[in-house]
């Protein structure tokens, strides 16, 4: 069926599509091209002029091996962020779908972490477990582990692991949850009739019927932990001990804002904005590819 | 090859709906039983727990002599096809198939044969490739008869497997359906809604109305002598008329001006009484109870007329031969044999005689 629709005035069209177009020029392609033309200037200690300099900025940056130290840490983050909270969502998602007593109660609680802000929930996590004030450090203290984020560069890399996984569980857990009730019962059925016990069922019928929403998760996720966590990441480490923590966004921020290197943090945001890209464009052509099994 | 014995099954569920209210009845071995009635009378209900896949609040369902009330669907030794088919979508047709057996530990090559053998048989060999949403309806059809016929069970469960199917395409997967579970000779029991696959297909045919059975028996003691006016109504098309009569002291039914003789028996006069008439028993110009209507409408159907006019005070559809009449407005002589009449309480909807 064709769902086009003709307008006669071809004026028409562009007008509606204008606020949207104006909130992705001032918002988006604005300050994008902004970072990418500072990327290729230096601004001198006191910010009173710049210089065009044009690859220095990045090749400044590859020299540098804090860069890969953050890139390394980004990568032990992400991926165990993406896992944890890509496994556990669905682990909870199998659980809530079964039809269980109070069902919606468990559902909704499930989702409430998502409307906490990634700062507030970083603060709460921060506090549990401050090494002399959290309930949690004190709890881990007492069974005698030797809890102290604050100077153990490991633990504060768990902590920040585990906030942002927590954060991150329900929006996984929504989508899972939405994938599973879009699956046929009439197919779950026909397979336990065809002898395939629960786990089975799972693995050969369910799971690939959600690998559309799984990889979508995937990609959000990974755009998640490179992006959205730099506010858990601030209030929970401040990106150390000893730089620690710092992930590629904290550094951008770090390195800019903290640092005064417009230029470098301009440099890094475009590699950031680089590998976005590329994982969008993977997904597009993946999901184009998949999501009619 | 074991049949089916179902004693007193009942479902009631949570919040006390009784879907299905102590059901009883024996599908022998290798009989094709349908299931009909109206949506919402519980034979879905009924077929799902002979799978397993609904529990039984009460009663017992045996498979051949085996209680089968807390075995596993899959240990059960039944297959069953569903009303959308459920073939597994990120699956090709060889493996939808295969899937049955592979879950069983099936020797790898005995799956082939039998993947092969089942395809051939339902015409499907070149389509093993394909993904079930390349498939047309009739195909998916074809598909998954082919999943239910390669596991060869005890018993073929059909959830209103054709009613998602053109009317043309019903009609062939109906007779092909039939003569596969012919050639298998494997127990069949068959929900529908549609009474012409209700009497075509079956060996046995219950019908079900409100969690309950109506009548068991086959087709044509069900068309012949309907046990209750729901029966009477729901099997047949265009249904049967019923009109309201009186007993009268020498055994017949007197409807509005005219009297209907009845078979013998041993109904009391006085009584009013529900006369049944099966628009196609009815015959015009006939001899025995001979009675007039007035025609008021005719509907064309090709190879018959529906004449519609009033008997007794309700409405009377007569089916004849195309052409035997032309306008609407005059009256017609009919008649009806004493053998073709059926009488109900009213009270109770029981066939009277």
């Amino acid at each position: 069926m064709d769902k086009r629709t003709v307008f006669n005035n071809r004026w028409l069209p562009l007008l509606l599509l204008l606020p949207q177009l104006a909130i992705t020029l001032v918002f988006f392609y604005w300050p994008a091209s902004q970072a990418v033309w500072s990327s290729f200037r230096i601004e001198d200690a006191f910010g009173t002029s710049t210089e065009f300099v044009g690859l220095e900025n990045y090749q400044v940056l590859f020299a540098n091996p804090a860069y890969y130290k953050a890139m390394g840490t980004t990568l032990i983050f992400s991926t165990a962020v993406t896992v944890f909270s890509l496994s556990i969502a669905l682990l909870l998602a199998v659980m809530a779908d079964r039809e269980i007593k109070g069902a919606g109660v468990y559902r909704t609680l499930l989702i409430w972490p998502y409307a906490v802000a990634p700062a507030i929930a970083g603060v709460l996590w921060y506090f549990m477990f401050q090494p002399s004030l959290g309930m949690v450090a004190r709890g881990l203290r007492g069974i005698g582990y030797d809890w102290n984020p604050l100077l153990n560069g490991n633990q504060a890399m768990v902590l920040v692991i585990v906030a942002a996984t927590w954060k991150q569980i329900s929006y996984n857990f929504l989508f899972f949850l939405a994938g599973l009730q879009a699956i046929p019962k009439s197919l779950i059925e026909s397979a336990a009739i065809d002898g395939a016990r629960p786990a089975r069922r799972f693995w050969t019928i369910v799971f690939p019927l959600l690998s559309p929403t799984a990889f979508f998760l995937l990609v959000v996720n990974v755009v998640y932990v490179f992006f959205d966590t730099f506010g858990i990441i601030d209030a929970v480490t401040g990106g150390g001990p000893a730089k620690a923590t710092t992930t590629l966004v904290y550094k951008v921020f770090a390195d800019g804002r903290l640092g005064g290197d417009l230029g470098g943090s301009a440099a890094q945001s475009v590699i950031l904005m680089i590998i976005v890209i590329a994982l969008t464009a993977v997904q597009f052509r993946y999901v184009e590819r998949r999501v009619n099994y | 090859m074991a049949g089916v014995t179902l004693k007193a099954v009942r479902k009631t569920y949570q919040g006390g709906v009784d879907a299905v209210k102590g059901v009883s009845f024996d599908v022998p071995d290798g009989a094709f039983c349908v299931l009909v009635g109206p949506s919402g009378c519980g034979k879905s209900t009924l077929l799902r727990m002979v799978a397993g896949l609904e529990r039984i609040t009460s009663g017992d369902i045996a498979i051949g002599q085996r209680v089968v009330n807390e075995i596993e669907p899959a240990d059960r030794d039944i297959a069953m096809v569903f009303q959308n088919y459920a073939l597994y979508p990120h699956m090709n047709v060889y493996d939808n198939i295969a899937y049955g057996l592979k879950n069983r530990k099936t020797p790898k090559d005995e799956i082939d044969r039998r993947v092969r053998d089942a395809a051939k048989i339902l015409a499907i060999e070149p389509l093993l490739d394909r993904k079930p949403r390349q498939l047309s309806g009739g195909q998916r059809q074809r598909v998954a008869m082919g999943r239910a016929i390669v596991r060869k069970p005890q018993v073929f469960l059909f959830d209103e497997p054709l009613s998602n199917l053109d009317a043309k395409l019903r009609v062939q997967m109906r007779v092909e359906i039939k003569k596969l579970q012919k050639t298998f000779g494997v127990t069949a029991i068959y929900v529908t809604h549609d009474q012409v696959e209700a009497m075509t297909m079956s060996d046995i045919l219950v019908v079900m109305n409100a969690g309950e059975v109506e009548q068991i028996g086959t087709p044509t003691e069900i068309y012949r002598h309907p046990a209750t006016r729901f029966v009477a109504t729901f099997i047949g098309s265009p249904p049967m008329n019923l009109v309201p009569g009186t007993m009268q002291a020498d055994g017949s039914v007197k409807v509005g001006a005219a009297h209907f003789h009845l078979p013998p028996h041993d109904f009391l006069p006085g009584r009013s009484v529900e006369l049944g008439l099966r628009p196609e028993d009815i015959v015009i110009g006939g001899a025995d109870n001979a009675f007039d209507m007035k025609i008021e409408f005719i509907e064309e159907l090709g190879a018959t007329q529906l004449v519609y006019g009033l008997l007794g005070g309700a409405q009377l559809i007569v089916q004849v031969p195309s052409g035997s009449i032309g306008n609407a407005g005059g009256t017609l002589s009919l008649g009806i044999a004493a053998d073709r009449l059926h009488v109900f309480d009213p009270a109770t909807g029981r066939r009277a005689v």
